[in-house]
């Protein structure tokens, strides 16, 4: 059914358009303004004002002087570690917690899933939990970044709904054949469940890049520190003279402040936003699933 | 259930069990025990004795709270922070979800679709430094209001536009990412409304209002609901980064003081009795949003 369009709707799509095309600029000038200041000749930036959208002069002064910083390729080493790690771990529990739940003959089900259910809706709020961290030996330890946040109810819940649609049949047949519950579970229920577990690793993979306040309260000990408490020093606190030491001459230290920051926005920001545009369909999925089962 | 059948429950599926313990005791060790020391609240915790043997005080941490000269200020502010992010951020991703489903070049949608996501994916640390960075005497702000004649200032340590640079940038965040929910309810509302109606000769305009916002009224309202719930648990995380002293007047607000007084000041009883005294007010929010949310929606968390 192919129509015309009238002039009214030829007014509609256009000022549409050009709304949107605001917002998609919108979204993601303040970036281009920073990676485009990141290549940016340093003495120049300084003198600049307003929105860059060109590169003015062009110096990799910056990038070589984060890479050839040692506190901060360290923090990039302890974000990928605590980020493998705590994922790894979260996928893992959320599997085998959420096939478990979704057995249909578990005893004590209900009283289980409510058990989990009330940790969502209430906890002990931030000094208690502090404490039992504290209590445990946790503090300026590379498992604090990973025990405390093994395990998340919400994950729990979207597994275990995805695992209870696998048909029991399946689970059936297998008994028969003599295989048991845990080779049920690798060879039945994650093949079957893989994209929910995808979409688990995504959003855990991103939360953990980019979470701060948990590493701001157990870590003291800088080696430890991820890349995310490097970011607070450097741009928020204003603290730029670990990554300094390279520049030999202090003088400089004001010239490079503005354009080592840009560099470090781009240098850990980067790789999530070069990945996301190909996975944007399991975040999308994930939206979903949450708005169903929250 | 009698006692031979759990032992023999037990016995055929320990692997299940054994699978379900790391969780249970993940909830135990990081949930419920944390909820126990709540009774921190009812002490006068000495890190020393631990909650045995401290001694309880009842109510006073909560009544030194009501009387705290800031307690008017925190609740103020942890509403007002909320309710504005709310007007301003409830609608924004409903309008753009509208927008974007009248675009009829696909390859258009998609683009701006996949941009719009880009901010949820920027670390909340990163946000925080593009933020201090604009917003600096000498920062792109100012540069820009300079041009149109105006003064050059820090506006992040300005009380004044706390709120506004709070709202605003949250908008920008989370405006893409939460208008995926919209635009699957659209993508499901029925398209021979959509011939009926052009036949009608109802315009594209007349169309959106008429059809598709009404399609997509009872995720609205759901979402509407559920949101009014969270009115007074408001996330400190960007706040602690964003705010100063200087900006405490309309900045600090419930969690920021917990955090303040808990972990900087060392009042452990203090501290849990505030965030116990938010937490069950937020609690009782969300228990009837979502009461409300069930009766008129027929949808609810749980």
């Amino acid at each position: 059914m192919k129509q015309k369009k009238s002039f009214g709707e030829i007014i509609f799509e256009i000022i549409n358009t050009i709304i949107l095309s605001m917002v998609g600029i919108a979204c993601v000038a303040p970036m281009v303004h920073v990676l485009f200041g990141s290549v940016s000749d340093p003495v120049a930036l300084t003198h600049h004002s307003g929105i860059i959208y060109k590169p003015l002069g062009f110096s990799m002064t910056g990038y070589q002087l984060i890479f050839q910083n040692a506190n901060f390729a360290r923090s990039y080493m302890n974000t990928i570690f605590y980020v493998v790690s705590a994922t790894s771990l979260n996928v893992l529990l959320a599997s085998i917690g959420g096939y478990a739940l979704s057995r249909k003959k578990l005893m004590w089900k209900n009283h289980i899933m409510f058990f989990i259910l009330l940790t969502i809706l209430f906890n002990g709020g931030l000094v208690p939990f502090y404490m039992v961290v504290k209590k445990l030996g946790l503090i300026d330890s590379r498992l604090a970044m990973i025990i405390p946040n093994a395990v998340s109810a919400f994950h729990l819940i979207i597994m275990r709904s995805a695992m209870s649609e696998v048909p029991d049949s399946m689970e059936e047949s297998a008994k028969m054949d003599g295989a048991g519950y845990l080779t049920i579970l690798y060879k039945i229920y994650i093949p079957l469940t893989k994209n929910t577990i995808a979409v688990i690793v995504l959003f855990s993979a991103v939360a953990h890049w980019n979470s701060w306040f948990h590493a701001s309260i157990f870590l003291k000990d800088r080696k430890l520190f991820p890349l995310q408490l490097i970011l607070r020093e450097i741009l928020i606190q204003d603290e730029t003279s670990y990554i300094m030491q390279g520049v030999g001459d202090f003088r400089m230290s004001d010239v490079y402040a503005q354009v080592i920051k840009y560099c470090t926005v781009i240098v850990s920001s980067l790789p999530l936003l070069c990945v996301y545009p190909f996975v944007q369909k399991y975040f999308e999925k994930g939206v979903m699933l949450g708005s169903i089962k929250g | 259930m009698k006692l031979t059948d759990i032992k023999k429950d037990f016995k055929e599926n320990k692997v299940i069990y054994l699978m379900l313990s790391p969780i249970i005791a993940y909830f135990i060790i990081f949930s419920y025990v944390p909820m126990s020391g709540l009774l921190m609240a009812f002490q006068d915790y000495s890190p020393a004795g631990g909650i045995f043997a401290s001694k309880w005080v009842g109510f006073k941490h909560f009544i030194d709270f009501f009387n705290n000269i800031y307690f008017s200020r925190l609740i103020r502010n942890t509403f007002l922070l909320s309710f504005y992010d709310m007007l301003f951020g409830f609608p924004a991703p409903i309008i753009f979800a509208l927008l974007l489903n009248e675009v009829r070049n696909k390859y258009f949608k998609k683009t701006i679709q996949t941009i719009s996501y880009m901010p949820f994916f920027i670390s909340m640390v990163v946000i925080a430094g593009i933020i201090v960075d604009f917003t600096g005497s000498n920062g792109v702000i100012s540069q820009i209001v300079s041009l149109f004649g105006g003064e050059k200032k820090n506006w992040l340590s300005k009380p004044e536009y706390f709120r506004a640079i709070f709202v605003s940038s949250n908008i920008w965040q989370n405006m893409g990412f939460n208008s995926i929910i919209y635009l699957a309810a659209i993508a499901g509302v029925d398209q021979e409304l959509y011939q009926a109606a052009s036949l009608d000769g109802a315009g594209r305009w007349k169309q959106m209002w008429h059809i598709t916002l009404p399609g997509i009224s009872s995720t609205i309202i759901t979402l509407l609901i559920l949101r009014t719930g969270s009115l007074l648990s408001v996330g400190s995380e960007k706040i602690l980064l964003l705010y100063s002293p200087l900006t405490y007047k309309t900045a600090d607000i419930i969690s920021t003081f917990v955090y303040r007084k808990g972990l900087q000041e060392f009042k452990y009883d203090f501290s849990t009795a505030v965030g116990l005294f938010n937490s069950v007010i937020s609690l009782s929010l969300i228990v009837f949003s979502n009461k409300m949310s069930r009766k008129f929606s027929e949808t609810s968390l749980f």
